[in-house]
């Protein structure tokens, strides 16, 4: 705990610029040599714009932080800073404690997903100078806290593999001839904005209904099943075993089109129109005149 | 990890000044759905027991039977007309965007979703303002 420096003190950036230097003489200290240069330089940083975020704090395994709280952490401004940036800072120079996942930082893992002034964002697509200071920064709603900014992910991950996300056409093709199951131009353009999910987990984190209904499979996994759904390569069975799991009690008709899946995706996934495009595949597969 | 924190349904309507268009849509919908039906019982209540001259021509003429005395006892009272112009603004929302969600199913401008549940919230408003004069002539305070 001790070497963690998350005692209250260092935790909590002071609010004047000025005393950033004489906060942690620690630290400083370690850094040996040419400390006064850097102290020179980050005092430089701080004459200029601080950015103040507030970051949800919680670890069951130290007693300071059994009881959830804020942190509130100033930290210098940069142009083209985001919220992962701002909180990868706090983390390398205040508190080494501060867990939240990250990876790439381009909006291609989906690691990232915070709760961000109220709104599911991926933390390094999300640019400081859009948002009002202080930024609240949460970790994603609906999904259990394990740590700080970190989620439990499992059930999400779980809904994501019950609608079998993976391409399975009866007739592959020759292995030895080598041949490519091509997809024609028009159906991968079909599809195209269904295979951009990242598996961040925004768009069901904003989804009051998968809130209340933890079996509901939620926008990501529907989308993803759409993707397949909608693949011109599977054979006509194949698509109706797909449409068979989705409209289930806990699939397609769980969706009441409030739009925050699709107000949250960092990708611009049109969810709701996917969802909605599937309930309309799955009537037509019931619907019969005779 | 010894064990997770679970926060509750906090992030649901408590957080409810950060909730979109879809969001308020949705809401607003039930709301108003479930006020519909709850007028449905209220006049089926009023009518059913307000029968009694049925048949009666005499008392009919005379505006004295207790059907007519029922709804001219009610629509002499200020609140029943307030609730009146209440009852057209709801079902007149519900309309709307039940138009609204009809086009969303049907998968038609889904990307102007929001633009439309403003509309259909502005001619609410507009609807419910120019039928004020229809429904509070004639009542005193």
């Amino acid at each position: 705990m001790s070497t963690q420096q998350a005692e209250p003190d260092t935790q909590e950036a002071p609010e004047d610029p000025a005393m950033k230097g004489a906060e942690s003489p620690a630290a400083e200290k370690q850094k040996g040599g040419d400390m006064v240069d850097e102290r020179d330089e980050s005092q430089a940083e701080f004459d200029g714009e601080t950015v103040h975020i507030k970051v949800f704090r919680y670890d069951p395994e130290v007693a300071e932080k059994q009881e959830p709280r804020f942190d509130d952490f100033h930290v210098p401004f940069e142009k083209g800073m985001t919220v992962l940036d701002s909180v990868m800072y706090a983390r390398d120079e205040y508190d080494s404690s501060l867990t939240f996942r990250h990876s790439c930082r381009q909006a291609v893992c989906g690691s990232d997903a915070f709760f961000v002034n109220g709104k599911q964002r991926l933390g390094c697509k999300t640019q400081i100078s859009d948002l009002e200071q202080p930024i609240r920064i949460e970790p994603l709603p609906h999904q259990e806290v394990v740590k700080d900014l970190v989620v439990d992910m499992d059930h999400f991950y779980d809904q994501m593999h019950a609608v079998e996300p993976y391409f399975k056409s009866e007739d592959t093709p020759d292995a030895s001839k080598l041949e490519e199951q091509r997809q024609s131009r028009e159906n991968r353009e079909k599809v195209k904005m269904s295979t951009r999910c990242i598996w961040c987990a925004s768009c069901m984190s904003s989804c009051n209904i998968a809130a209340g209904d933890n079996e509901y499979l939620g926008p990501a996994a529907i989308n993803k099943a759409y993707k397949f759904a909608m693949d011109d390569r599977e054979e006509e069975d194949i698509k109706e075993h797909r449409l068979r799991i989705l409209e289930q009690e806990h699939g397609v008709w769980r969706c009441q089109t409030q739009f925050s899946c699709t107000e949250v995706c960092p990708k611009d996934i049109p969810l709701t129109e996917h969802i909605q495009e599937l309930k309309r595949e799955a009537v037509k597969k019931n619907l019969k005149f005779w | 990890m010894s064990q997770s924190y679970n926060r509750g349904l906090v992030e649901d309507f408590g957080r409810w000044k950060e909730f979109s268009a879809g969001m308020w849509a949705w809401i607003f919908h039930k709301f108003t759905g479930w006020i519909l039906i709850g007028y449905l019982f209220t006049h089926i209540s009023v009518l059913s027991t307000s029968l009694g001259a049925a048949g009666n021509e005499a008392a009919i003429m005379n505006e004295a039977d207790i059907y007519t005395t029922t709804l001219q006892g009610l629509e002499s009272l200020f609140l029943i007309r307030l609730l009146e112009i209440g009852l057209l603004a709801v079902a007149v929302f519900h309309i709307l965007n039940g138009l609204r969600l009809l086009m969303v199913d049907l998968g038609v401008g889904l990307e102007a979703q929001d633009k439309s549940f403003y509309a259909s919230l502005v001619l609410t408003g507009a609807i419910t303002v120019a039928s004020v004069p229809t429904f509070l002539t004639g009542v005193g305070l």
